[in-house]
């Protein structure tokens, strides 16, 4: 058994055993919810210490056939891609486990939606079958709708539930029908779901344009809207603004990163010709998530709707980077999915405690709360300079050599997307810390209690610590990154490449 | 001639007058236990068609062709046995709400069974019509069997009134077709079949011999009597309706298109029409679900909407479809009778059968809860379960045939559609479970031990068939293979 099966197995057996769990029972229902995340967590950092960078092909594979006759497998890998999504994810749903707490009516239902969640997505980012890929992440889709739908807040809620319901369904069918097509393009007689088969198939076998300029928008749009890709962006922050912070966190942190995922593993390597010729509408696309998001996360009201939207403005620079087609551009785009994963996580973790504690999160009520929250509020404003690229934290490294991999190819687009990194961000980032963190306190929040416990504090600390392990130490991360990115660079763009360029010399 | 083959039907039938006749000398109480005595025996026959030898086993024909014991007739007389033994149990919950006649009701079902395991093995026309016949007149009977309750005759009559036109229809087509062609048996129609492509009146034919089909399986615009009848009868002919009858419609449609006319099938204005049926149907299905609060009336449009995706894979007119076809029926199976069996417990003394009825059900029985849960989830196509796996296999049948013909993407756009609006109402009566305000009723319910035990059945179905799908899809695939194209 691969040691990605158990990362991705135990929330899984988890959330079975709880079933059985009388639901009275909530501290053995939490404890163990906290205790599978963790063994996930150790577990992934543990996968990613071994990990060797650099090797040809896949590490700690499994396969177990599953249906022959369709060519579906069960079959889990890790290259230099995913290997840092996986210890996000974990790492991340651990802390969404700890934050739980907030949840106060039908733990028993909770943990096993969260649970679920956990290990869909972590099984499908170490799937390498088109099948399981999707599977797994359609399993852990449907507790998102369920845990907003129900243990969402506000007046929105049922509105936000039905629309993020509408707009990820139809993303996913979407992307289901382009992942069929493709699975379609291969002769019948050597037909497989299996990630590197396929690729190997259409490295040797150039697919039709006709065909790629069919999926191709099929994977972009579907995958496209699981992502928030501008214009079909605006489930996102209704939908995180209702939802309860741990599904947040999960959701935005990681469930989110799935698409991003699926158009770096599949669109760009197996739809070369399309990918290039798409790459100038992707770039575009993303301008509309940087600047238009951006300008509207300026204008927001309520401190969660605003996070919401600067984390679909932070998708534009993942965007910006896929479309840069080049070696420095997709490994800044993973960059930035690994960082913006712990950063969003972080984010929607504290404004779920100040939610907790004052009962609202429109900004003109708030003010102060550094006073009060003194741990809270440090890391809330961390947490900010992080999101407007602060060196220091990963997100800088990431949106740094994004920025440079895109300069060659859109100038434009990249000027625009810097206005929108460095002086939109910074505004709304530093705006939301004066108005809900400093100032005078109003009377009615002296009742607040800081966060003194060690269990409580812990999510924070953990997800600040490792924003800024991987700020000061990219090469981590890059040393991983960078050899898997030149193989898919190179297939997407089927010429080869200059040679890379140490990139791990962009570090602060 | 071969009449050993029918000893099943046979079989079944035998059992189906030993009902009756039991019904003279049974004390009145214990007539409801008459159904766990045909369980068995199904149940027997079942096991010992899984045998390999004997009742069920493969190759030949009958009747000079007119009965075809062939892969495809033993996937489904196995599959209408197993509707039959899980309807049954459905039956014993509800008899307390049959007044009189239980022996009859089951039987009844016996003998509908029968009329099933006929049209499973049918081959010519004939047969076909008596099968369907068989079928349909058991069901008048089976829909109307509340006698007491008024929209149980209002639905019986409709169904009548409805099921005898399509009847008409569907002879009228089978004399034309045997009027131009002189033939009857569907293999022999076959090869002489091509000649008469160009034939309007032998189209015509072919033509309203699906009208009668679709009526059958409730296909726009033949599902006007769906809901009213859905809604009416009593709980185990509904479900019996809506897995049985559905499935023999679509075993006949998938010989008479496949094995009498494919010559037909191929021409591109048949394409268009089962691909523009197939599309309205799922469109209309899950539309119309969308206001329903009566539980049965809205898995009656849920039917409608469900016989639309498996016309999806009929339309693809390939074998993966068709293996997509019997695939998606067994899912379905399980699905749909867990469904009606916890409609059946847990409404039997609300008067409407609103969805509001099941307001607390999760403190009131958490297994029926799930059960329900689960079946929903699974009509809804969603992972792990066998719905998605059934949705998934049609829609790559469909995507597969999208390089030859690209109304075929159009369709599969279609269907994406209407998964999305199903999501809405599953989810809804999923809401009803778990979260609805102040429940009204919140005394436990008692599940007897059988009742229990059908549950555990279901579920473990409809989770088997989404986790190890190769053990229903790889026959699946052998009958495809063997119907041929």
């Amino acid at each position: 058994m691969s040691i990605l099966t158990y990362i991705a197995g135990w929330p899984l057996l988890a959330a079975l055993a709880l079933i059985v769990v009388p639901r009275d029972r909530q501290k053995t229902i939490r404890a163990t919810a906290v205790v599978a995340t963790l063994i996930s967590a150790v577990l992934a950092v543990k996968m990613f210490a071994q990990f060797v960078p650099g090797v040809d092909g896949y590490q700690f594979e499994q396969q177990i056939p599953w249906v022959a006759s369709l060519g579906i497998s069960y079959h889990v890998g890790v290259d230099g891609i995913n290997v840092g999504l996986i210890l996000m994810g974990a790492i991340v749903a651990f802390a969404a486990a700890l934050c739980s707490f907030e949840i106060k009516s039908r733990e028993k239902e909770f943990y096993i939606l969260l649970l679920v969640m956990t290990g869909g997505i972590l099984g499908a980012f170490a799937s390498l079958d088109l099948f399981f890929f999707y599977f797994l992440h359609e399993l852990a889709l449907v507790p998102t709708f369920i845990m907003i739908g129900v243990w969402g807040r506000g007046e929105n809620k049922n509105f936000a539930t039905f629309q993020i319901t509408l707009y990820l369904s139809v993303g996913a069918l979407i992307a289901l029908i382009g992942l069929i097509a493709l699975y379609l393009q291969v002769p019948a007689d050597v037909r497989t779901f299996d990630i590197p088969r396929l690729t190997k198939y259409f490295a040797e076998h150039t697919m039709a344009s006709g065909a790629q300029n069919f999926i191709f928008p099929l994977l972009l749009f579907g995958f496209g809207i699981l992502v928030s890709l501008w214009p079909f962006h605006s489930w996102a922050p209704l939908g995180y603004g209702v939802a309860p912070a741990p599904t947040a966190m999960l959701h935005a942190g990681v469930l989110k990163k799935f698409g991003l995922y699926g158009l770096i593993r599949i669109a760009l390597p197996l739809l070369p010709q399309a990918a290039q010729s798409w790459a100038h509408v992707i770039a575009w696309l993303c301008v509309g998530n940087i600047l238009y998001v951006g300008w509207v996360a300026m204008r927001q009201k309520d401190l969660n709707l605003l996070i919401g939207n600067s984390s679909v403005a932070h998708m534009g620079f993942i965007f910006l980077g896929i479309a840069s087609l080049n070696l420095i551009g997709i490994t800044g785009a993973v960059l930035i999915m690994i960082a913006h994963g712990f950063l969003a996580a972080l984010t929607f973790a504290l404004s779920g405690y100040i939610y907790q504690q004052t009962g609202t999160l429109q900004i003109s009520e708030l003010g102060g709360l550094c006073r009060k929250l003194p741990f809270i509020g440090t890391a809330l404003i961390m947490a900010a300079m992080a999101g407007c690229g602060l060196p220091g934290f990963a997100n800088f490294v990431g949106e740094a050599t994004v920025f440079f991999g895109a300069w060659g190819k859109f100038p434009v687009v990249t000027i625009l997307a810097l206005w929108g990194a460095l002086v939109i961000g910074g505004v709304y980032m530093t705006r939301a810390i004066r108005n809900v963190l400093h100032g005078p306190l109003p009377e009615k929040w002296n009742v607040l209690t800081a966060v003194t416990h060690f269990w409580r504090k812990l999510p924070y600390a953990i997800l600040l610590v490792c924003l800024l392990v991987f700020g000061f130490v990219p090469k981590l991360l890059t040393e991983k990154i960078n050899p898997d990115a030149e193989k898919i660079v190179s297939q997407a763009t089927a010429e080869k490449l200059v040679a890379p360029t140490e990139i791990s010399g962009a570090r602060p | 001639m071969n009449a050993s083959l029918m000893t099943l039907e046979l079989c079944v039938l035998a059992l189906g007058v030993v009902l009756l006749l039991a019904d003279f000398w049974m004390p009145a109480e214990r007539k409801k236990y008459l159904a766990y005595a045909a369980i068995a025996a199904l149940a027997g026959l079942l096991l010992i068609s899984f045998s390999g030898q004997g009742v069920c086993s493969l190759g030949g024909s009958a009747f000079h062709g007119a009965f075809a014991n062939d892969a495809l007739a033993v996937f489904f007389k196995r599959f209408f046995l197993l509707a039959a033994i899980l309807v049954l149990f459905i039956a014993a919950e509800f008899s307390g709400r049959i007044a009189a006649g239980i022996s009859e009701f089951y039987s009844l079902i016996v003998f509908a069974l029968a009329g099933m395991l006929f049209a499973a093995s049918a081959n010519d026309f004939a047969m076909l019509f008596v099968s369907i016949e068989l079928i349909t007149i058991t069901f008048y009977v089976l829909v109307s069997f509340q006698r007491g309750k008024l929209q149980s005759l209002e639905a019986g009559v409709k169904y009548l009134i409805l099921g005898a036109l399509s009847s008409a229809f569907m002879v009228f087509g089978i004399a034309l077709i045997w009027g131009t062609t002189g033939e009857l048996n569907f293999t022999k129609l076959a090869a002489v079949a091509p000649q008469f492509v160009g034939s309007q009146i032998f189209l015509l034919g072919v033509l309203l011999v699906l009208v009668g089909l679709g009526f059958k399986i409730a296909a726009f615009p033949f599902q006007i009597w769906a809901p009213d009848v859905y809604q009416g009868a009593p709980t185990p002919t509904t479900a019996f309706l809506a897995i049985g009858s559905k499935a023999a419609g679509f075993v006949l449609l998938l010989r008479v298109l496949f094995t009498a006319v494919p010559s037909v099938m191929h021409t591109p204005a048949f394409t268009n029409l089962l691909i523009i049926i197939s599309g309205i149907t799922i469109l209309y299905g899950n539309l119309c679900a969308l206001p329903q609060r009566n539980l049965k009336r809205l898995l009656g449009y849920s039917s409608i909407a469900h016989a639309g995706y498996l016309l999806l894979g009929v339309a693809a007119l390939s074998a993966n479809g068709q293996a997509a076809v019997l695939y998606y029926l067994a899912g379905y199976l399980f699905t749909v009778l867990a469904a009606f069996a916890v409609i059946a417990i847990v409404l039997q003394n609300v008067e409407n059968e609103d969805i509001s009825g099941l307001a607390g059900l999760n403190q009131r029985s958490p297994l029926l809860a799930a059960t329900m849960t689960l079946a929903m989830v699974s009509l809804a196509g969603i992972p792990p379960l066998a719905g998605f796996f059934g949705k998934f296999l049609l829609l790559k049948a469909v995507l597969e045939q999208g390089a030859t013909y690209h109304g075929y993407y159009c369709l599969a756009f279609t269907a994406l559609v209407g998964v999305v609006i199903s999501l809405y109402y599953y989810f809804n009566v999923v809401r009803a479970l778990y979260w609805s305000k102040e429940p009204a009723d919140l005394s436990p319910i008692e599940l007897s031990s059988p009742a229990k035990f059908f549950i555990w059945v279901c579920i473990a179905g409809i989770f088997w068939l989404g986790i190890y799908p190769s053990t229903v899809l790889d026959p699946a695939l052998a009958v495809a293979k063997s119907l041929g194209l």
